[in-house]
């Protein structure tokens, strides 16, 4: 009785306020479209940049639209000019990138499991101070172990390779990893594991065999978040490797600040994009599970 | 023996982990601050030096800028931020059509590197092609936007490409937030005829306090950090008007070889982060604990 009388006047209220309501959405599409703009702006931009001859950037604008599908800045962007030295492109470094993130994420990410799930599943005394231990790792400004990886490189002879860039990205993402696994693994019932382990399961079994066949989400989540981190990493890539061995941000930043000739900004947004799509395209594809690693990796809990 | 490893094999699998970070975390962290107690130029020398580095840190006209730039942004990066994150997130959260598709545009930022973005809107704001030239072409003649290129303005564009970067996240974890409240808690306060920016002012925002101090962390976190984004928008120029700690200390090691002084300024930027993390690291701990 009271709760009907309760959710009538609710409706009562609703429609009072109907006219208001309409105000006041107008003025919410106008803003949420307004910010919208803001943020497709730059990309719009880079777009059409990259399809537009310099001549016509010189006489239209930000804005105007390209004449033609001119693919030109892509293909030098991508493949160079031909002529020899200092006929700098992506396509190598872009392969650079994909021999380091490939190897880097793979580790990284079987390292993080098999913490995540002796932290859960396998606990000890002190296993919280363990935590803690390798959770500090998340959040150390990597200028105040620059020093020490450049000489520790050096001294195992992989600096500048992408041996020593993909030692270093499995190192420093393995904090993240631990923390991912470790916080989907604590919601897994213990119970499970009891019971394997009575039944004489071992370590490596339960593993392989009760955890491992529903971590595919949270396989997902880590993949993708040590993908986006290390592709798009250029502290690691500008000071462990130069010259040949730079992985791709490494590789277009140098191409757009190298001033030889007349700037081609052209061919620099196309180069950017080019560094940008592997990113952009698993976030449009598994937008919800880049979603939950942004919001787990940098938000413990 | 077997025995033995079959009972500690856990530990065993754990090691490399633990080994690893503490190697190349803390054992780290320790060797730069002996550095930065060294009076190492080019290479590393041993012998200690005392503060020596950090009184010459603290005396450089460049790290004070730096210092500055620093504080400048972090202040405004946090404020845009914020306060965008909070609008889009409300805004959102009024069962709008379309929000997939507007989240993907808010949060796409987050999926490229700062050297692309940088990239982008170094482009967007050089002042002969940029936007200036849009808004002249359009009939504004007198139209100036040369920031970058503006020793008193530069900074203001990395807070410019920064908030657009970042903005979206902040959305992110507001709306999660927003959306983990009861829709009870929303109802009834309506009926007891508050409005709807009421609901929102004196009780959602207010229930939200933990996603503030996450936010604050995460966004510090990043601003201390800012590195990418200077050397592909301003390598810190025009002269050495943005340059911020990070890109500082790069510098110092890698082109000056003042190897001692980076190290200093490498462990002013390390404690600069200890100081928002551990007191967060602390608090969530206790939070973890109380449930």
């Amino acid at each position: 009785m009271q709760d009907s009388l309760k959710s009538s006047s609710y409706q009562q209220l609703e429609q009072k306020s109907k006219y208001t309501n309409m105000f006041l959405r107008w003025f919410l599409y106008f803003i949420l479209i307004l910010f919208a703009s803001y943020f497709i702006f730059p990309l719009y931009v880079m777009v059409v940049t990259s399809l537009k001859t310099m001549e016509e950037i010189r006489q239209g604008t930000l804005l105007s639209w390209p004449s033609g599908l001119n693919l030109d800045s892509w293909a030098i962007a991508w493949g160079g000019r031909g002529y020899g030295a200092g006929d700098t492109f992506l396509r190598p470094y872009f392969w650079n990138s994909i021999k380091m993130v490939v190897p880097a994420v793979f580790f990284s990410t079987f390292i993080g499991a098999m913490t995540g799930y002796v932290l859960t599943k396998w606990r000890f005394k002190g296993d919280q101070w363990v935590f803690l231990f390798l959770l500090f790792g998340c959040f150390i400004p990597f200028q105040a172990i620059l020093l020490p990886m450049a000489r520790t490189l050096g001294v195992l002879g992989i600096s500048n390779s992408v041996v020593g860039l993909v030692l270093v990205h499995t190192v420093y993402g393995i904090p993240f990893t631990t923390l991912f696994f470790r916080n989907y693994y604590v919601s897994v019932p213990t119970e499970l594991v009891k019971a394997a382990r009575i039944d004489g399961a071992g370590f490596f079994k339960i593993f392989f065999k009760i955890l491992l066949p529903i971590s595919a989400p949270i396989i997902v989540v880590t993949v993708i978040w040590q993908f986006t981190q290390i592709w798009n990493d250029f502290l690691f890539g500008s000071t462990f490797s130069f010259g040949e061995a730079a992985p791709i941000q490494v590789a277009l930043n140098n191409m757009v600040l190298s001033s030889t000739s007349v700037k081609e900004y052209n061919v620099d947004m196309a180069s950017a994009i080019i560094a940008g799509i592997p990113t952009l395209i698993v976030y449009v594809l598994a937008g919800k599970y880049f979603i939950r690693g942004l919001t787990s990796g940098a938000v413990k809990g | 023996m077997f025995k033995w490893l079959e009972k500690n094999l856990p530990k065993i699998v754990m090691a490399p982990a633990v080994g690893l970070i503490g190697w190349f975390v803390y054992g780290f962290v320790l060797w730069t601050l002996y550095i930065s107690f060294t009076n190492s130029k080019i290479l590393p020398k041993y012998e200690l030096w005392g503060f020596g580095q950090y009184e010459k840190l603290w005396a450089s006209r460049k790290w004070l800028i730096a210092v500055d730039n620093l504080l400048i942004f972090t202040a405004l990066f946090l404020i845009f931020c914020v306060v965008i994150g909070i609008i889009l997130a409300i805004f959102l959260d009024q069962k709008i059509r379309a929000e997939g598709l507007l989240r993907t545009i808010y949060l796409y930022p987050m999926a490229l590197s700062f050297i692309v973005t940088g990239t982008a809107w170094k482009w967007i704001l050089n002042p002969t092609l940029g936007i200036q030239k849009m808004f002249r072409d359009w009939g504004f003649e007198n139209f100036t936007f040369d920031w970058l290129v503006d020793r008193e303005m530069a900074i203001y564009t990395i807070v410019i490409a920064g908030v657009w970067q970042s903005a979206g996240f902040v959305m992110a974890l507001f709306l999660a937030g927003l959306r983990s409240v009861e829709d009870e808690i929303v109802k009834a306060a309506k009926i007891d005829g508050a409005s709807l920016f009421t609901v929102y002012w004196k009780i959602l925002l207010p229930m939200m306090r933990p996603v503030f101090f996450t936010s604050f962390v995460i966004l510090v976190h990043i601003s201390i950090k800012s590195y990418d984004l200077i050397v592909a928008l301003t390598q810190g120029g025009p002269g050495i008007s943005t340059t911020m700690p990070a890109l500082y200390m790069t510098q110092t090691a890698f082109h000056k070889s003042q190897v001692g002084l980076s190290a200093a300024s490498a462990m002013m930027m390390f404690m600069a982060v200890a100081a928002v993390i551990i007191p967060y690291l602390y608090s969530e701990l206790r939070r973890e604990n109380a449930r």
